[in-house]
């Protein structure tokens, strides 16, 4: 997994609360066996007019969002569906980072387990972040060492993060390598009750 | 000793040690797997070379890209077609059984468990989709995780997790004749909001629940993830254990015995805390309908669509406003004169046995309304096989449904089984969001027996009013 310290970027704003699953990626492409090669169709039906040229309307596609690494969400982004592939399509365009007021249990979990940090700010914070993207401030620094975000126009706060979260995103942890390593607890688990069906 | 919830008791009895920093390794009896989101988690196994720890306790099925109709063997969707062969292949390979098209057992993973005899009280319970849920019904802890996480059970047996929250939903007072589980769980969503629960491990509890089949107990733990809630749970009891009596997977003989003394012990402590508590009385409950672009949008089938002037914030104005315009929705419409082009029974929420019998109970001795197509796609082979032999296709079929084949169908549209943009779709599925059940496709989320008694007026109709010819 990729690793996340420190990151300096362009944010994207995409004020909308409750974006789900089924908007960040559509179902029709999620029969791909692959893990890679999803930033193309990320907000498909959002993103491009039904002739499939750009949707001009569509804030990812406005000119000064260009090369955007950050994207600043509004409340319970990436709500419904379980499936990773939201998050596989926001990392392959290129969005190393989300920032919003609440995430969905779910898609906050995949997007841990790929490198991409999810930031909580409260509203107040996030209407500050608004309000700089409106008068043209696009660039934040987010620094996970310090949990902190900051930027040009005075721009300072501080967020919260799981310890394990953090460590696993700062040394680009594999999960699974380290799960494999508790084997001994795992075995003895297994032999001092019956497990499963 | 500490009072525990029924969340708390499973969870103790799953923690294998403390994990890393706080979080914990936990035990997973039951891992079901499906087409869409395992093959990039065998193909890390196989990278990695690792092995599944547990084939034993990890079951596949076919269920979300299959088609519903024709020759089920032979998938004319190229992309579809590699995605079920990959999951035969991962099978074959890692040792998993898999329910495969031609299999008496096929259907969508969250039926078949329960009707297996697989989805037991007090287990743990993953699977790479949102609806994992479900399982909950028979008191057993069961939720969705994404690839990754599906990677780290199948090589593990275990995932690292941080405890969420627990909330216990009261459902108090006798629900009315005509209003279902789907009506119970639409309105606690219409009322906490679909982040409501987010963070928590939803119990659900009162007279209401109680008096709830296990498939109707089914319906209302699937959508608790349209609530936000990791999880949501009912306790065992007579209900449950009439149910999974003689079940293939289920315990038989002494064990069966022995299993029954542990499962009765699975209920919260009287004095148990919980996080947050919300009560609703489920009496003044009517049938919902969702007006708009997410299940929180819904109101009784008696009410309007609301005027987006009328939100509490400036976000919801908008939300509001950005749904009605993809419903094509005016404000102060009423909802019994919304009229439907589609209508779909089936998925993991309402496509059992009874749900189809609900249906059919309304539909007997009807014709579907001349403007409307509908369809009728049970949840599995065994619900589909049930359902004929009491002649329930039969209703169906003479009132103008099509009976189809088992599968996620037009739940989520990744098969051919899809809305056309505008279409409006009276289902008994899950989730209305924008382009859910096709690209520009409208969505109002309802009971079987409301979805019937749509496809027969053409329109929304209050089914307590309904004239039942039967």
């Amino acid at each position: 997994m990729q690793s996340f310290t420190v990151h300096t970027g362009i944010v994207a704003a995409l004020p909308r609360d409750n974006v789900d699953t089924d908007q960040i990626i559509p179902k029709q492409f999620l029969k791909r066996i692959e893990r890679t090669g999803y930033g193309d169709v990320l907000f498909f039906d959002w993103r491009y007019d039904r002739d499939g040229n750009p949707d001009r309307a569509f804030p990812l596609n406005a000119p000064q969002y260009h090369g955007a690494t950050i994207l600043l969400a509004g409340k319970n982004f990436g709500c419904g569906s379980s499936r990773e592939h939201a998050v596989w399509a926001l990392r392959d365009y290129g969005f190393r980072a989300i920032i919003a007021p609440s995430f969905a249990d779910i898609f906050a979990n995949n997007c841990l387990k790929n490198g991409v940090l999810t930031v909580v700010l409260p509203p107040a914070e996030i209407a500050q972040l608004l309000a700089r993207d409106a008068a043209g401030l696009h660039s934040l620094k987010i620094d996970l060492e310090e949990c902190q975000v900051s930027g040009e126009g005075d721009f300072q706060a501080h967020f919260e993060i799981d310890p394990f979260s953090r460590t696993c995103l700062l040394e680009g942890l594999d999960e699974i390598g380290m799960t494999l390593k508790r084997e001994a607890e795992i075995a003895a688990y297994e032999q001092t009750r019956r497990v499963g069906v | 000793m500490t009072a525990r919830t029924l969340f708390d008791k499973i969870w103790d009895r799953h923690l294998v040690c403390a994990g890393p920093e706080g979080s914990s390794i936990l035990y997973i009896d039951l891992h079901l797997v499906h087409e869409v989101t395992s093959p990039q988690a065998f193909e890390g196994l196989r990278q990695a070379k690792r092995k599944v720890r547990r084939p034993d306790l990890t079951f596949a099925t076919l269920d979300h890209n299959i088609p519903t109709a024709g020759n089920r063997m032979v998938l004319e969707d190229a992309l579809a077609r590699t995605q079920v062969e990959a999951l035969r292949k991962n099978c074959r390979e890692f040792g998993v059984p898999l329910f495969d098209l031609d299999a008496p057992e096929q259907g969508i993973v969250h039926v078949i468990g329960p009707e297996l005899g697989l989805t037991q009280p007090g287990t743990t319970i993953v699977c790479g989709d949102s609806h994992t849920s479900t399982h909950g019904a028979f008191g057993a802890l069961a939720f969705g995780i994404g690839t990754s996480e599906v990677e780290h059970v199948l090589a593990t047996q275990c995932l690292v997790q941080k405890k969420p929250k627990s909330m216990l939903v009261r459902f108090t007072g006798a629900t009315g004749a005509g209003v279902t589980a789907k009506d119970l769980i639409l309105a606690l969503i219409a009322q906490i909001g679909i982040d409501g629960a987010t963070g928590h491990v939803i119990e659900y509890a009162g007279d209401a629940i109680r008096a709830l089949s296990m498939e109707a107990r089914m319906t209302v733990c699937n959508m608790s993830i349209e609530g936000g809630a990791r999880a949501g749970m009912i306790a065992p009891d007579e209900t449950t254990f009439d149910y999974l009596k003689g079940r293939r997977f289920a315990p038989q003989g002494e064990a069966w015995e022995k299993a029954m003394k542990q499962w009765a012990a699975l209920k919260s402590d009287p004095e148990a805390k919980f996080d947050s508590t919300v009560d609703i009385n489920a009496a003044q409950i009517a049938p919902f309908v969702t007006w708009g672009t997410n299940p929180g949008m819904a109101a009784p089938v008696t009410g309007e669509v609301p005027d987006p002037d009328r939100g509490a914030s400036d976000s919801e104005r908008n939300s509001m406003a950005r749904a009605l315009e993809y419903m094509g929705l005016n404000p102060h419409t009423r909802i019994a004169d919304i009229a439907v082009d589609r209508v779909f029974i089936g998925s993991c929420t309402n496509a059992r046995l009874e749900d189809i019998r609900s249906a059919a109970r309304v539909v007997k001795g009807y014709k579907i309304s001349g403007s409307v197509q509908g369809m009728i796609v049970p949840g599995s082979q065994q619900v589909k096989r049930a359902a004929e032999q009491e002649g329930l296709h039969r209703i169906f079929t003479e009132a103008g449904f099509e009976w189809r084949e088992s599968g996620c169908s037009m739940c989520l549209g990744m098969n051919a089984d899809r809305l056309k943009p505008g279409e409006r779709c009276a289902s008994t599925s899950n989730r209305n969001f924008e382009g859910r059940q096709g690209a520009g496709g409208r969505t109002h989320l309802v009971s079987p027996a409301m979805a019937a008694a749509a496809a027969v007026a053409g329109r929304f109709v209050d089914v307590r009013n309904w004239h039942y010819k039967d």
